[in-house]
This record gives C-alpha cells, structure tokens and sequence, in this order.
C-alpha cells in the first residue's frame, strides 16, 4: 500500500520535474534568441567596441588636469597647481547649489502632487473608480515622458534658465512617485479604515487617520531616493539649457576645455556621494522607525 | 425605548447566503451574545447594522426608522450612532491612546481642523475621562502598538463611546486576547450596557462567555437563527449543534 503511494508520488514529482525543466528550457531559449534579435537590431558590433575603447581612453587623458605635485598649493595663476585647475570654482560651486535647489524644489512640488494624486489612484481606497483610472493614466503619461523631453519644450516656451528645468523635473516627480505612492497605499491593510468608516468617519478622516499614519514612512524613503535620483537628473538636464551646473558642463564639453570637464565631473561625482550617503542614512532611520 | 427591527434580511456573496431571512428584534438595554460556528454569518449581520456593507434585500429599523436605505449625512450619523468594535481592534498605529480615541468622535461631530489632530478641550476631557473609567489613562500619550492586546481593546471601547452610541456592536472582541484580558474586556462592555444603557451585541465564539455575560443569546447557524432566548433555555444538543462539536 505505502510503496504504492510512494510509487505514484515519485511518478508524479518526475512528470512535475520534467514540465518544469522544459519551461526552464525555453525561457533560457527565448532569451539567447531575444538578445541576438535585439543585438543585431542595435548593429551591435563587438570590433566597433574594441576599437571605440582606445578613444575613450584618449578623452579620458586628455580632460585630466595637469598637476604637478611641487607647485600643488600655488596660486590660481600658476599652471600645474589645484587652483589654476579649479580657477572657476566659484562659478561651479553657484551652478552646483543652483543645481541642488532645482532638485530640492522640483521633488518637494513633486512630493506634494504625487501625494495627493496617489489617494485618487489606489485601487482600495479610491473615492471613485472614474477617478482611479483617470488619474492612473494621467500619472502614467507624466512619468512615461522621459523629463529631458518635458525640458526642451519648456526652455523653449520659457527661455534658458533653471524654471524650465525645475517645471520638467516635478512632471516627472509626480508621475513616479504616484505611482509608487499608490502602491503603498495599495499594499496597506484597511482596518484603522474600516474603523473610521464605522464610525461615521469621511473620506478624508479615512485617508487621514486610516492610511496616512501607517504609509508615512515608506513615503518618506521613497520621497528621499527620488531627491537621489533628482539630483543626478537635474545635472543631465541642464545639457538642454535649463540652468545648473550641467549647463555649463555642456559648455566646456562643447568649447573642449579639457580640464574644467574634470574639474566639474569630479565636483558632481562628490556632491551625489555625500548626498547618497546622508540621504541614504536618514532613509534608514525611517526604515527602522517603521518597523518598530 | 427604542428598538432595533430586522425584517426578512438577506445578504448574498456571489450566490452564497451569508445571511438567509433573518428576522429579529432587539431592545434598547438588552445585552445579546450571538453565537455560532464561524462562516454562520455572525460578522455579516453586524456590518450590515452598522452598514458597511449593504443588504440584498430585508429591513433594518431602529426607532422606526429605516437604517437600510440611509444615504450621505445620514448615513453617517447612523454608523456614528452604533459603535463597533472589531477583532483585531482596529486602531490607529503609530498614533497616541489619546488621539485613537478622540479619532471616535470624526463621525458626529467632524470640521476640518480635526484632519490636523485638533480637537476641541471639551473632547479631549471627554476622552481622558472614558480612558479613566477603563483604566488606562495613564496611558493617554502612549503610541497604541506599545500596550498589550487587551489595553489595545479598552482603547477601541473608548474609542466607540467617544461616539456616544445607542447600539455596542462588538465583533469577535475577545478572540485574540488570552483569558485574564477577555474577562476585564467583557466586564467593560456590560459595565457600558448596564450603566449607560447601551444597546449591545457581541459576536463571540465562546459559549461560556456568551452565557455569563448575555441575557440572551441567539444562536446562527448557515445565516439562520436556531436558538434565540435565555442561556438557561440552551440544550447541549443545540449547543453541539451550533458549533459543529468544535466547542472551545
């Protein structure tokens, strides 16, 4: 009896092992066949990289500055020393905090249009399902315009300048961060809810005493990684001359003066590693005050 | 003396009757336990009370006033007039004792400084004072995830009295609390329905409790009733019945 039911269950395991290696199989096929689609799409040639990798070296020397090690703490005017490299770092240390303020205001608006948006666009807690969907596409078209797009259309109705560039980068905000705010909502359990609801308790008591207490801090984490990504992105946007330090980057890249690229490179690399740190740091703490 | 009429009432669950023509009456004052095995409909019955979900056909009347077509204002004031109380309390985390309790009050009496947790001093020493008479207003400024299951209860108590309600309706309100805070949670709703005379009506799956505490006791069994009457009228055949012998 017990050998016969152990019989059935091996048959059984090998026929569920078998299907199972086949799906395997395939996804593995699927995959190799979409990458050589895909890499012969693209022209993606492999001699054309090997070739290309020299040059990138090339550029790489050639924005290097020239230091020398004895005239290091010279003056600006003695080539070879870190403030004839950095002559302007004035100017790049304004376009940096112009830069920062752009990312601070564009995820602060964005925050605060995302957050309103994301309680029309959960599924379980929206006032009404004509809303969800509207608003669910509108956040949708807003985050699926890349910014950089959003960018040049407003440094051509409003002219060069940071606005355009703060206006693009909110769009975006509030395209993503509503969308990934009515997920948290989504995911939230609805009894603090049901129990505003039972006692005769609105809409906005439900999303206020129901849903805010319990979100806040994943918001808030999320709400500080976008400010991460803000900053990197309102760098590349000023490439299409809305404003900051990536304005002015383009222009030396542009004018090939080698060594203010480094110069202005090096200063972004530092300011996004002391924001992810501290950034990251304070997320953590929300983290942590969530799950205590 | 007002009363609580339920006339032929039915609720459907994709084809399934949760609640098969129940027709009850229930005065002001009383204490009821109702009893039965879980699936029997007891949950349903109080939400369709309170009206948190809508009836598919029958009558709730409480002081000949028809609750099952209610509407916007009034529907509101109803769900503020019956008080609930659930299984797993329900409470606001990460927010204070005190402001779990004042959130009590955003049915009757809701403006628009309350969504900025600003209450009137007059609330707050109305809920100061139910928390005192359950006990816990020592724990006025505490965040309600840091008291025990039973204190967490006691809050939602004060919570539903902040309505000032005509009707308790407790679902399940001891389920996950161990023996010692049952007893304290129990005692404080039949303080309530004795002192204030409070209308109220407790699911519970223990039919010792349901008989020391209830003066009367119904009996559901796949949304119908099977026993309405004195605890002292309960058969053990009934009472197996009811439960399907997974007596607790």
């Amino acid at each position: 009896m017990s050998n016969s039911l152990l019989e059935n269950h091996s048959i059984m395991y090998a026929q569920q092992m078998k299907s199972r290696r086949l799906w395997n199989f395939s996804i593995i096929i699927i995959f190799i066949a979409a990458f050589f689609i895909s890499s012969s799409v693209i022209n993606f040639d492999l001699e054309k990289i090997i070739s290309g990798i020299p040059r990138l070296g090339d550029y790489v020397l050639r924005i290097l500055p020239n230091l020398d090690s004895t005239l290091l703490f010279e003056n600006s005017k003695t080539e070879g020393s870190l403030s004839y490299w950095y002559f302007n770092i004035k100017k790049y240390l304004l376009l940096l905090y112009e830069t920062f303020n752009m990312a601070v205001l564009s995820t602060a608006m964005g925050f605060v249009f995302a957050f309103i948006l994301s309680f029309l666009s959960a599924k379980n807690i929206t006032p009404n399902i004509f809303s969800y969907y509207l608003v669910k596409r509108f956040l949708e078209f807003l985050r699926g315009v890349p910014e950089i797009i959003f960018a040049i259309l407003f440094v051509w109705a409003l002219g060069v300048g940071p606005l355009a560039g703060i206006i693009a980068i909110t769009i975006h905000t509030t395209g993503a961060l509503g969308k990934l705010f009515s997920e948290v909502h989504e995911n939230t359990d609805l009894n603090a809810c049901e129990a505003i609801k039972s006692n005769g308790g609105n809409w906005l008591s439900e999303m206020r005493y129901g849903i805010i207490p319990k979100v806040l801090p994943n918001i808030i984490s999320y709400a500080l990684l976008r400010f991460e990504i803000n900053i990197r992105a309102s760098t590349v946007i000023g490439f299409v001359g809305a404003g900051g330090i990536g304005q002015e980057l383009y222009l030396v890249i542009n004018f090939n003066y080698y060594e203010e690229v480094s110069a202005i490179i090096l200063l972004i690399i530092l300011t996004v590693i002391t924001i992810d740190i501290v950034s990251g740091s304070i997320r953590k703490k929300v983290i942590g005050e969530m799950n205590d | 003396m007002g009363s609580l009429i339920i006339k032929s009432l039915v609720k459907e669950f994709d084809n399934t009757k949760a609640l098969d023509q129940l027709t009850l009456e229930i005065h002001d004052g009383e204490m009821v336990g109702i009893i039965g095995k879980s699936g029997a409909g007891k949950s349903t019955l109080l939400r369709l009370i309170n009206r948190l979900i809508e009836p598919t056909s029958g009558s709730i009347q409480y002081n000949e006033i028809d609750i099952s077509n209610l509407k916007g204002k009034k529907l509101k004031n109803w769900r503020s007039n019956c008080a609930m109380i659930f299984q797993q309390f329900n409470l606001i985390d990460r927010l204070d004792v005190l402001t779990n309790v004042l959130s009590g009050t955003l049915g009757n009496s809701f403006n628009i400084l309350k969504l900025l947790k600003i209450y009137s001093n007059s609330e707050k020493i109305d809920a100061l004072r139910h928390l005192h008479n359950l006990d816990l207003s020592d724990k006025a400024l505490q965040r309600v995830e840091t008291l025990s299951g039973g204190q967490q209860q006691r809050v939602a108590i004060a919570r539903a009295m902040m309505q000032k309600p005509k009707i308790l309706l407790a679902d399940e309100p001891i389920s996950s609390l161990d023996p010692k805070n049952s007893k304290v949670v129990m005692d404080d709703i039949k303080k309530i329905n004795k002192e204030e005379g409070i209308m109220a009506i407790c699911n519970l799956h223990s039919l010792e409790v349901a008989k020391e505490y209830c003066e009367r006791i119904i009996g559901l069994s796949e949304g119908r009733i099977v026993f309405d009457g004195n605890p002292s009228e309960l058969t053990q055949e009934l009472s197996e019945q009811l439960y399907d012998l997974e007596n607790e």
